[in-house]
């Protein structure tokens, strides 16, 4: 079924002629742990169905779980990270439904006590300035499995005939980080949430926490929005927006909804909360599952889980090992190296970062680094069709071959060379250049042979170069440069053939 | 005293996913209620008494993040009542998204 396609009647300028917006956004996490959040199997993305299960993750009677200690480490990161106070005492709780994607007919998940609570996030928005956007919660839960539904020609649940069940991310560590609502954004509203995700990515990213791929599905956004009439403050009916899949869909997602709630309520209708579906291709949403309301869930405590409660000790621990925040350590590096802000923007565009402050921690200095990852690096990722971060090469080689140059073993053409080797799996870049014959001849007497052997090749240029006609050099210096197969240095070829043309 | 309806347990029969007939709901209605009635003997607990999930005086149980090995696919599909492609299937999931 395709969705159906409304159209956005108003701007998100004409909306807020009319309207303040008030959004909510709840983001989901899986954390990169190497186990679930309540049982020992794999925490996996892309393993043939139903391999990593267990009576746990399959909810078999009987069975009981026991939490990940690196998970709820992770959870107090984050909170940590987001300026969250850490829970004393914290535990977990039954979510009750039925749906085929819990075995259990429960989430376990956190109700009235989450592990982190009350935080912020100084989010940069794209004109320098900073929105702080505060956090209500932080959450532990377990994911839930993959249903394929058949029959229908979408794969979404209407018209299907019967559906597939997959509990391999059954159990999956998640964490939900919950904002409170944010007023006041204005116009601005989608480029907020958009930053807001980006930020908060870039948080979890630099925690090492989470793999953050929206287009895998190990960050996920769920976009609340309501609007209140100008002058007012009681906030309107809201929408929850699901399947928000990249960042660029949050903005999109969060201006489709302002722009379709004001014409609901411009027209005199009534918006219906409800969950919503977000269609990347259109740039819409329509009306999903009907949720359950809050009581429905029926919220009690897991008695199967003692609570927890994490040492002053172990959160400061925690706390001392944060990273810098990334925008920080973007402006520290920024004027370390001197980039413009342009040049900058592109390193992260590019995922290039961390590869080029690498390559710089390894020896390099930034100007080279940066230089073969924008670059050389680049085309060939692009050739390649991978990502930077994706390319088979460390900065550590990188900056070997930077050296390389730098100490005049190689000049930059067959620097390129060295690199193609590592990229073909040839080794360590020294051993490409032994491999490969690539060093540059820098032996002067097998140079003044190949010079000597090419004046003789070339008489009438050899007579031409000594009638003092210098330019003609360069038909000898070619000559030399193909008989070394480039890896002479030309600048000294070029003094040397003038030298025995004296 | 509670009051559980007929109509209250047409929600619970709804959201547990169980067809209860009309006589049903008339037996189910009395009979919850009473279990809610007595269940609700806890109120009379002193407001300073804490809430307690847990009688087992136990916190931070923590197992370290270590894989163990999963159940062969044919093992964990044995019980399914039926199966495809390696995955549980399930009857379609009616009036859930329109």
């Amino acid at each position: 079924m395709t969705a159906t396609v409304e159209s956005a009647p108003y701007t998100v300028e004409e909306v807020c002629e009319h309207f303040d917006p008030v959004m909510g956004l709840e983001v989901h996490v899986e954390l990169n742990t190497a186990t679930k959040m309540f049982c020992g199997c794999a925490n996996r993305f892309g393993a043939e169905p139903n391999t990593n299960v267990c009576p746990v993750c399959l909810g078999l009677p009987g069975s009981l779980p026991r939490v990940n200690g690196t998970a709820v480490e992770s959870a107090i990161k984050i909170g940590l990270a987001l300026n969250c106070q850490v829970r004393e005492r914290s535990g977990f709780a039954r979510k009750n439904y039925f749906y085929p994607d819990m075995p259990k007919n429960f989430q376990i998940s956190q109700y009235e006590d989450p592990i982190v609570f009350d935080g912020h996030l100084d989010v940069p928005l794209d004109d320098g300035s900073t929105w702080r956007v505060e956090i209500e919660r932080a959450h532990m839960e377990e994911d839930t499995g993959k249903s394929l539904h058949i029959g229908g020609a979408t794969g979404r649940i209407h018209g299907a005939d019967h559906s597939l069940l997959d509990y391999n991310r059954s159990g999956v560590p998640l964490i939900e980080i919950v904002t409170k609502p944010i007023i006041g954004a204005g116009v601005r509203a989608p480029e907020v949430a958009r930053a807001y995700v980006t930020a908060l990515r870039d948080v979890l990213r630099g925690l090492g926490v989470s793999d953050v791929r929206m287009d895998q599905g190990s960050m996920r956004c769920d976009a609340n929005v309501s609007l209140m009439p100008k002058g007012t403050s009681t906030f309107g009916t809201r929408t929850e927006t699901k399947n928000v899949n990249s960042l660029r869909s949050v903005e999109r997602a969060v201006r489709y909804e302002m722009g379709r709630h004001a014409g609901v309520l411009l027209s005199g209708g009534s918006i219906r909360q409800e969950t919503r579906h977000f269609d990347e291709q259109s740039g819409t949403t329509s009306p999903g599952r009907p949720k359950e309301t809050f009581a429905d869930y029926r919220f009690f405590p897991e008695p199967d889980l003692p609570p927890l409660e994490p040492s002053r000790d172990w959160v400061e621990t925690l706390r001392a090992g944060l990273p810098e925040r990334p925008w920080e350590r973007r402006a520290r590096i920024q004027t370390e190296w001197g980039l413009s802000d342009e040049e900058l923007r592109d390193l992260v565009n590019a995922d290039a970062l961390d590869l080029v402050a690498d390559t710089v921690d390894a020896g390099a200095p930034p100007e080279s680094a940066r230089s073969w990852w924008v670059s050389y690096l680049t085309q060939q990722a692009n050739a390649a069709g991978v990502t930077l971060p994706e390319l088979a090469i460390t900065p550590a080689q990188v900056a070997r071959v930077v050296a390389l140059v730098a100490e005049g073993t190689l000049t930059n053409k067959l620097a390129r060379q060295v690199v193609d080797g590592v990229l073909a799996g040839e080794g360590e870049p020294d051993d490409v250049v032994a491999g490969r014959g690539l060093a540059v001849v820098s032996d002067e007497s097998a140079l003044t042979a190949a010079v000597d052997e090419a004046l003789a090749a070339q008489p009438d240029i050899a007579e031409k170069i000594r009638a003092g006609k210098t330019k003609a050099a360069g038909a000898i210096v070619g000559a030399v440069m193909k008989a070394t197969r480039g890896q002479a240095d030309a600048a000294r070829v070029q003094e040397l053939v003038l030298e025995r043309c004296r | 005293m509670s009051d559980i309806t007929r109509d209250d347990v047409a929600h619970l029969a709804r959201l547990a996913r169980l067809a209860v007939s009309d006589a049903e709901l008339d037996v189910f209605s009395g009979q919850i209620d009473a279990i809610v009635d007595t269940v609700s003997k806890v109120g009379e607990i002193p407001d300073d008494v804490p809430p307690t999930a847990q009688v087992v005086p136990q916190t931070n149980v923590l197992r370290p993040d270590e894989t163990e090995p999963s159940l062969p696919r044919d093992v964990a599909l044995a019980g399914a009542p039926a199966a495809e492609e390696g995955r549980f299937r399930v009857p379609r999931i009616l009036g859930e998204e329109l």
